[in-house]
């Protein structure tokens, strides 16, 4: 396990490594490039030739991308946007907990609606209450987030002015908490697909634990229903669900592009969408880390929790 | 998020896909990966039925699972709305000037337009019949090219084995870390988006989880007695993957292809939504949906509903069909 967790870590550097590089030199195709981006379309060639030397994107792409690299490590830099006039890692770090907030709330929201609901279906599987379930979570997991969000919108905040039209453009954390008007239908957007497949995914799950021996054991041995479900399926049936939590956590942290754009909702899903379509390469490429660092944290969590809480799981030696 | 991916339950437990909020990338793609390349024990067994009773078992599906029936019905009939619609309910939907002489934008339902018409004077339904070309012909090429390489790329990587494999699936390792909405919108600044730029893109993100499966699929088929007595009795690679592995293979790769284009549609509605789908006067039913949100603030709801409407049936459709496909590989394999 140790060993494995180790090769598991060198591994994670590595992929990490590999989709810098891969990032970076995509970013490098943009048309006009990060000059024509900051000075506009009216600069100079020289005024051009001038930023390229002085933020050395005359150098070769390798050597840039060391420069970047060793920034990185050394000064924790990930360069400069001169879009927001600010460091990348001074905006990040100014949308990455407004994020954490929102799709961290969402998601433990969606595990709290979802577990349940997928014990419910179980236990009246091929029943209305089933099918009524499973009928909602297959529209809902096929409906776009921004038709969802947008008709939320339309129905609670401009018919019924239940909720605000747009998120909390608070500078805080704490700020956006405080408005828990404008919070509620992204918050609400966001859950309502999550739910949709992790109450598939807990049906499913459950469904499996209940054909399992062990349950025809604890049945023959005398366990009442409510015991065999919570006590013997659902321990077994959640271990997929502690994995997908793992696996949620890029999502939590590199934020929802979409969600957040039909609400302008202040996080790193949005200044990813607007890096993008600035062509703000240095903030594009910050993003980019950040996101693929949680990816690579979120399966690495999501292989040692499930090691560590399904015994049943060895791996392999290669 | 791609949203794909079923690994090694594929066959099992019915392994929903995560949301494709995009931006949340997908999750259940990872798992699969996670799956794949960690837990799964190859194990000998029997050989399922060989390819030619492929077509047979799949026909069976849509007698015995009502759900599958509805969701090739909806499909079909897009398909027919979308390609003879026109023939039979001509509009005009690629001249601006000439949809803003012969009717106004954003006109209500009426015998004339009876779905209303757009912000730029299009009607509806035409536009319906217009975006969806575009949408189901994206999320169909997608998910076959994505499907065809990946099954290509996993089956090689897989009967190599050793430092091919290795080599092969860290590269997929690679490109599933970077989260996909991320990737798309670059790609999609990068290149301006047509139809061909868009398939090409998704089936870029597409590839990736059917590779990962087909490739652990290969690893179990190809220590199995069938294929080792092919190559005992001298049987070239090349006969071995294509004979023997890829037919047997050929239920995972139908079933995968199904929710690949599911998340296809999807991914190019989100691509719309953010103004990086098909460009006008060309259109697909995700920018419809993203041009009709500007305008169902002040009350025009048919120019929000038609399409999305048109999305949910059809991603539904072919999540229907994708279950309704694994049910019956688990029980084929249940059964014996």
């Amino acid at each position: 396990m140790i060993g494995f967790t180790i090769r598991r870590i060198i591994q994670a550097f590595v992929v990490i490594i590999a989709v810098m590089l891969l990032v970076f030199l995509l970013a490098h195709v943009i048309p006009g490039g990060a000059a024509r981006a900051a000075l506009g379309p009216r600069a100079t060639r020289l005024q051009i030739a001038q930023f390229n030397r002085l933020n050395n994107y005359d150098r070769p792409i390798i050597v840039q991308f060391w420069l970047y690299i060793e920034g990185l490590i050394w000064h924790h830099n990930l360069g400069y946007s001169y879009h927001y006039n600010q460091g990348v890692t001074a905006v990040i770090q100014e949308r990455l907990p407004k994020t954490l907030v929102l799709v961290g709330i969402s998601t433990i929201l969606a595990l709290v609606v979802a577990v349940p609901l997928g014990i419910l279906q179980v236990v009246r599987r091929n029943k209305p209450v089933d099918y009524a379930l499973t009928a909602g979570s297959f529209i809902f997991y096929a409906m776009p987030s921004f038709l969802l969000g947008t008709l939320l919108i339309l129905y609670l905040a401009v018919d019924v002015h239940l909720f605000s039209v747009e998120a909390p453009q608070g500078q805080t954390v704490g700020s956006i908490l405080a408005d828990p008007r404008g919070l509620v239908l992204p918050e609400v957007t966001l859950a309502a697909i999550t739910i949709a497949s992790f109450s598939r995914y807990m049906r499913s799950s459950m469904m499996e634990a209940m054909t399992e021996d062990y349950v025809r054991t604890a049945r023959a041995k005398g366990a009442n229903t409510t015991r065999v479900l919570f006590f013997h399926a659902l321990r077994n049936a959640i271990i997929p669900i502690v994995t997908l939590l793992g696996l949620s956590i890029p999502a939590i942290v590199s934020g929802a592009v979409i969600t957040e754009t039909v609400f302008n909702f202040p996080g790193m899903g949005l200044l990813t969408y607007q890096a993008a379509t600035n062509t703000d390469v240095p903030m594009l490429l910050g993003t980019a880390f950040v996101a693929t660092v949680a990816t690579v944290i979120g399966s690495l969590a999501a292989d040692i929790i499930y090691a560590v809480v399904d015994p049943r799981v060895r791996y392999a030696k290669r | 998020m791609p949203n794909g991916d079923h690994g090694d339950e594929f066959r099992g437990s019915a392994v929903p896909r995560l949301p494709l909020e995009p931006g949340i990338g997908d999750l259940s793609s990872m798992i699969s990966a996670v799956e794949e390349s960690d837990y799964s024990i190859p194990e000998g067994g029997e050989a399922t039925t060989s390819g030619g009773g492929a077509l047979r078992q799949v026909a069976r599906v849509f007698v015995e699972n009502k759900l599958a029936v509805v969701g090739l019905a909806v499909i079909v009939f897009m398909v027919l709305f979308c390609w003879l619609g026109p023939v039979f309910y001509s509009t005009n939907q690629t001249n601006a000037q000439q949809a803003l002489v012969s009717s106004t934008a954003n006109t209500a339902p009426s015998a004339q337009h009876i779905l209303g018409t757009d912000n730029a004077g299009y009607d509806m339904i035409g536009r319906l019949m217009f975006g969806g070309k575009n949408s189901l012909i994206v999320g169909l090429a997608a998910a076959a090219l994505g499907t065809l390489f990946g099954a290509l790329y996993g089956a090689i990587s897989g009967f190599f084995g050793g430092w091919v494999d290795a080599l092969m699936m860290r590269i997929v390792d690679v490109l599933l870390s970077i989260p996909p909405l991320f990737l798309l919108i670059v790609a999609a600044v990068i290149w301006h988006p047509s139809v061909l730029v868009l398939i090409l893109i998704i089936a870029f993100l597409s590839w990736l989880i059917p590779a990962r499966l087909i490739r652990g699929e290969t690893l179990t088929l190809r220590v199995r007695e069938y294929v080792q007595s092919v190559k005992v009795m001298g049987g070239s690679r090349r006969r071995i993957v294509l004979r023997h592995i890829v037919p047997n293979a050929i239920g995972t790769i139908v079933v995968n292809a199904t929710f690949q284009v599911a998340d296809a549609i999807l991914f190019l509605a989100a691509l719309g939504f953010l103004g990086l789908g098909v460009q006008p006067p060309q259109t697909d039913w995700g920018s419809m949906l993203s041009n009709g949100v500007n305008y169902a603030i002040s009350g025009y709801w048919w120019e929000i509903y038609p399409a999305g409407i048109a999305i949910v049936l059809v991603v539904v459709a072919f999540n229907f069909i994708g279950d309704a496909l694994r049910d019956s590989l688990e029980v084929r394999l249940q059964q014996r």
